[in-house]
C-alpha cells in the first residue's frame, strides 16, 4: 500500500500543473484526433480530454465490490449477464482461489460486471477509441505504433503463457502514466464489439477496404498492424456475458474542470 | 425373414383378438420391405441425398498416423471435438516454438469422413489460451469453409454442422485475423472425404504435413524464439519441416514398412508461403492423386503439393532401407528440415537394386580441398556454455545437426564411406588435428582404426565456441579419450594460420 500511496503522490506531482482535479488511481489524458486501426469510416477519430485508472481493476478491489454489491457475487449474479465461467478462479462468492492473488487482475468477469463496477465508482468504461488511443504510447511517446519495439513487446505478450496471474504494475508505465494496457490481460471496453468482425477475418478485409486505406495513409505496415489485429479479433469474438482466463478491465471518467 | 416370421405367429396367437392387427401387419410389412430396399446399393446421383443413419464420434489421430477407414460403413453423424491449445514445442534441439495447435499437435489432428457424411464440428477453444480461432476446412461447401460460424474465444466452444460432398483430401486451417500468423504458428491439418465404399485397402498409411516457420533468431538459434512477421511477409523461411519440427520423422520417428507392402501417404501442406515438392528418395510414386482429387497420375518421381493443398500418393516398397522424404527444393531439406524417413525392412532383391559392387579409385586432375561458401563473420553463439554439462548439452545439439549426418547417432560412421568417431585412434591421437579437421574440413586418405577412408569432409561453419562443445561431446562420448576443448584451444588453432 505504502508504495502504492507513494506512485500516487509521484503521479500527483507530476501533474500538478494541471489544473483539472486529479482522482485517486486515475491519471489525465489529453485528448486529441488519431487514426485508430479500424475505426467506425477508419477516419480520424476525436478522442476528449478524460482520466484512465492507472492499473487494471484486481482481484482484491474486485472483492471489495462483491462485498458491497452482493448481486454480483459468484452464486448470485444473473445468469443473462454472467456465463458459467463467471469467476471461475473463485473458490465461492467471497473467496478466491489460494493460486490467486490478491494484486493480480481480476478476470473471469463479464462486461455486464464490469460496467457496473465502473458506475459503482462513478466511473465507465472506456470507449475503443479511447483504450486504442492511450495503448498507442509506450513509455516515451504518444504514438508509438510504428515502432518495431512496440510491437514485439506487445507479441511477446501472446506468447508469455499465464500472464494473468502477473501481479499489476510490472509493466513500465506509458507516457500517459498508464500502466499494464499491454503484457497482462486483455481489457474489456464499452463498445467492446461495435467494430464488425463477423469471424471470417479474410472477408472483413473485403468489407472494410477503408482500413487498408486508412493504415496506408500513416503508413502502416503489417508489422504496426497485426498487434492490434489480435486485439481487434478478441473483442469481435465476445459477447457481453462471456468471461475470460485472460480478460480484465479498467474504468475510465470524464474530466471534472475546476473552475 | 424372422422378424417376418414372428410377426405370423404373434397373427395366428392373436386373430381373434382384435381387427386393428391386420392394418399393423401391413404397416410393419411395408417398413420392413422399405428396409430391405434400403440394403441394397442405392446411387445417389447427388451427394446431399445420401441418408445418415447413426451418431458417431470421430476418432482423431496425431501425425502420422491415421483413422480406420472408412470401408464400407454407411454414411453417419459424425462428431467431431476439436480442441485448440496454444502451447509450447520444440522446433529441433534446444530451440523452442509457441505453437498453435488443433489437437495440440502440429498439424492438427487427421479427420476421416466419408461422402454424405454429415460432420457436426465442435471446436473448443481452451481456457487458458490468449487468442479466438476458428476454422476453415476446405471440404465445407459453405461460407467461409465454416470460418464465419466457428469463430470461438478462449473458454467457449462453437458447434456447427456441415455434410460431405466431394470426396478428396483437404486442408483445414485457422482463418482469424492476421490469418499468415496464425497458419504460420501451426494451426493446419488435414480432413479426408473418402469415396462411397472407402479408398482401395493398401498397407500402411500415414499422415505428412508440411509447413514454412518464421523464428526472429536465425535457423538453430537456441532458446524461445518468437514469431517474426516481417521474415514472413518477405517469404524467408528459418525452418521449413515435415509435421511442426525438426525430425518429426527421423530417426526413432520414422515411419515404416515392410518390403512388398503398399505405403500410402496423406502428405498436405500447410503453408503459409511455401509450395512443396515433395519426393521420397529411391522411391517412384506408382499413383498419386493429384492435388488430392480424383485425378490419378501415376510413375511420378515428385508431385507439388500445394500450400493449402494436398495429394495422396501411394507406392509398392520392393526393396529394404531407408528411404528419406524430402521437399526437393533441396535446401529445405538438408538446412531447413524438410526432411523425414521411411525404414523399410525385409529381403534384398538384388534383380531390383544390387547394393555396391565395387568401389575403384577414380582421381582426376587437380582435387583440392572442397569448402562451401561462407561469411567470414560466423555469429557467436548468444549462451557460451557455462559448465562442462552444458558444453555437452549444446555439443549434442551441434553434433546431432551437424555431424550426425555422417558420423552418426553413436559416432559408428558409415563404412568405406564416413569414418567412425567412436573409439577413434585417429581423433584421440592429436587434439588440434581434430579442431583443424572441424575448422577448415579434411580431404585425402587417412587411416581409422586400421581402416582406410578416402573422402571429403567440408569445412564447417561454426563459431569457436561451438567447435568447443561438440569436440568436448565427441571426446566425452563413445569409449573416447574424455579431452575438454575450450574456446581458447579452437581459436590457437584456428589463428595458426
Amino acid at each position: 500500500m505504502k508504495t502504492q500511496a507513494f506512485r500516487l503522490l509521484l503521479v500527483l506531482l507530476v501533474f500538478q500543473s494541471v489544473v483539472f482535479a486529479q482522482s485517486e488511481g486515475m491519471v489525465f489524458i489529453e485528448g486529441s484526433r488519431y487514426i485508430p486501426l479500424y475505426g467506425r469510416d477508419s477516419t480520424v477519430v476525436e478522442v476528449k480530454d478524460f482520466e484512465m485508472d492507472i492499473y487494471p481493476v484486481t482481484n482484491s478491489e474486485y472483492m471489495d465490490f462483491v462485498t458491497k454489491y452482493p448481486k454480483w457475487q459468484k452464486s448470485k449474479a444473473l445468469k443473462l449477464f454472467t456465463d458459467k465461467s463467471y469467476l471461475a478462479n473463485w473458490k465461492n462468492d467471497l473467496e478466491f482461489k489460494d493460486s490467486e492473488h490478491p494484486n493480480s487482475p481480476v478476470t473471469y468477469v463479464s462486461w455486464f460486471a464490469a460496467k457496473d463496477y465502473c458506475e459503482c465508482q462513478g466511473k465507465r468504461l472506456p470507449t475503443v477509441d479511447e483504450w486504442e488511443y492511450v495503448a498507442m504510447a509506450d513509455q516515451t511517446t504518444k504514438d508509438a505504433r510504428v515502432k518495431p519495439s512496440y510491437n514485439e513487446q506487445i507479441l511477446a505478450w501472446y506468447e508469455a503463457p499465464r500472464s494473468n496471474e502477473n501481479s499489476i504494475g510490472q509493466n513500465p508505465k506509458n507516457v500517459w502514466g498508464v500502466h499494464d494496457l499491454h503484457g497482462l490481460v486483455w481489457e474489456w471496453t464499452m463498445d467492446f464489439n461495435s467494430v464488425l468482425i463477423t469471424g471470417e477475418s479474410r472477408k472483413d478485409v473485403d468489407k472494410d477496404s477503408n482500413l487498408f486505406c486508412g493504415s496506408a495513409a500513416v503508413n502502416a505496415t503489417d508489422l504496426m498492424n497485426y498487434a492490434a489485429f489480435m486485439r481487434y479479433a478478441i473483442r469481435g469474438s465476445l459477447k457481453a456475458k462471456y468471461s475470460m482466463k485472460n480478460l480484465g478491465f479498467r474504468c475510465v471518467k470524464d474530466t471534472n474542470k475546476i473552475n | 425373414m424372422k422378424t417376418l416370421i414372428n410377426y405370423y405367429t404373434i397373427m395366428k396367437t392373436q386373430k381373434s383378438m382384435n381387427r386393428v392387427y391386420p392394418m399393423i401387419l401391413l404397416l410393419v410389412f411395408t417398413v420392413f420391405l422399405m428396409g430391405c430396399m434400403n440394403n441394397e446399393k442405392t446411387v445417389y446421383d447427388k451427394a446431399e441425398d445420401i441418408p445418415v443413419s447413426q451418431e458417431m464420434i470421430a476418432e482423431l489421430t496425431s501425425p502420422p498416423h491415421v483413422p480406420t477407414p472408412v470401408g464400407a460403413r454407411k454414411a453417419k453423424k459424425l462428431i467431431v471435438k476439436m480442441e485448440i491449445l496454444e502451447e509450447e514445442g520444440e522446433m529441433t534441439d534446444g530451440v523452442k516454438y509457441v505453437y498453435w495447435t488443433f489437437g495440440g499437435t502440429v498439424p492438427g489432428s487427421f479427420i476421416r469422413t466419408r461422402v454424405g457424411d454429415e460432420v457436426e464440428f465442435h471446436l473448443q477453444n481452451h481456457p487458458d489460451n490468449k487468442l479466438p480461432h476458428n476454422i476453415d476446412l476446405h471440404a465445407v461447401t459453405g461460407p467461409g469453409g465454416g470460418a464465419e460460424s466457428s469463430f470461438v474465444a478462449p473458454g467457449h466452444e462453437k458447434v456447427f454442422s456441415f455434410k460431405t460432398l466431394n470426396p478428396g483430401l483437404y486442408v483445414y486451417h485457422c482463418a482469424t485475423a492476421p490469418v499468415g500468423m496464425h497458419i504460420a504458428n501451426g494451426m493446419y491439418g488435414l480432413i479426408l472425404v473418402e469415396p462411397e465404399g472407402g479408398l482401395p485397402p493398401v498397407d500402411k498409411e500415414y499422415y505428412i504435413m508440411q509447413g514454412d516457420f518464421y523464428t526472429k533468431g536465425a535457423n538453430g538459434e537456441r532458446g524461445l524464439q518468437p514469431f517474426d512477421m516481417q521474415k514472413a511477409v518477405d517469404e524467408k523461411a528459418d525452418y521449413v519441416v515435415f509435421n511442426g519440427k525438426v525430425g518429426a520423422l527421423t530417426g526413432d520417428n520414422a515411419i515404416t514398412a515392410k518390403v512388398g507392402e503398399t505405403v500410402r501417404l496423406f502428405v498436405g501442406n500447410g503453408g503459409p508461403n511455401l509450395v512443396s515438392s515433395f519426393h521420397v528418395i529411391g522411391e517412384i510414386f506408382d499413383k498419386v492423386h493429384v492435388e488430392g482429387g480424383d485425378m490419378i497420375n501415376e510413375n511420378v518421381q515428385t508431385t507439388l503439393v500445394p500450400a493449402g493443398g494436398a495429394a495422396i500418393v501411394e507406392f509398392r516398397v520392393d526393396v529394404p532401407g531407408t528411404f528419406i522424404l524430402v521437399d526437393h527444393s533441396i535446401f529445405r531439406a538438408f538446412n531447413k528440415g524438410a526432411l523425414g524417413m521411411l525404414k523399410v525392412e525385409g529381403e534384398e532383391d538384388t534383380k531390383i537394386y544390387s547394393g555396391e559392387i565395387r568401389d575403384d579409385i577414380y582421381l582426376p586432375e587437380g582435387p583440392g580441398i572442397q569448402s562451401m561458401p561462407t561469411t567470414d563473420e560466423i555469429v557467436e553463439s548468444e549462451i557460451p556454455a557455462k559448465s562442462f554439462e552444458e558444453q555437452m548439452e549444446y555439443g549434442k545439439q551441434t553434433y546431432m545437426q551437424t555431424c550426425f549426418a555422417c558420423h552418426q547417432a553413436e559416432g559408428q560412421g558409415v563404412p568405406n564411406a564416413f569414418p567412425p568417431l567412436a573409439k577413434s585412434d585417429y581423433l584421440n591421437a592429436d587434439v588440434d588435428r581434430a579442431i583443424g579437421v572441424v575448422l577448415h574440413g579434411l580431404t585425402g586418405e587417412i587411416t581409422v582404426n586400421g581402416e582406410k577412408y578416402n573422402s571429403v569432409m567440408t569445412r564447417q561453419t561454426l563459431s569457436p565456441d561451438e567447435v568447443a562443445n561438440v569436440l568436448t561431446y565427441v571426446y566425452n562420448s563413445w569409449g573416447n579419450s574424455k579431452k575438454v576443448v575450450t574456446k581458447e584451444m579452437v581459436m590457437k588453432v584456428k589463428n595458426q594460420k
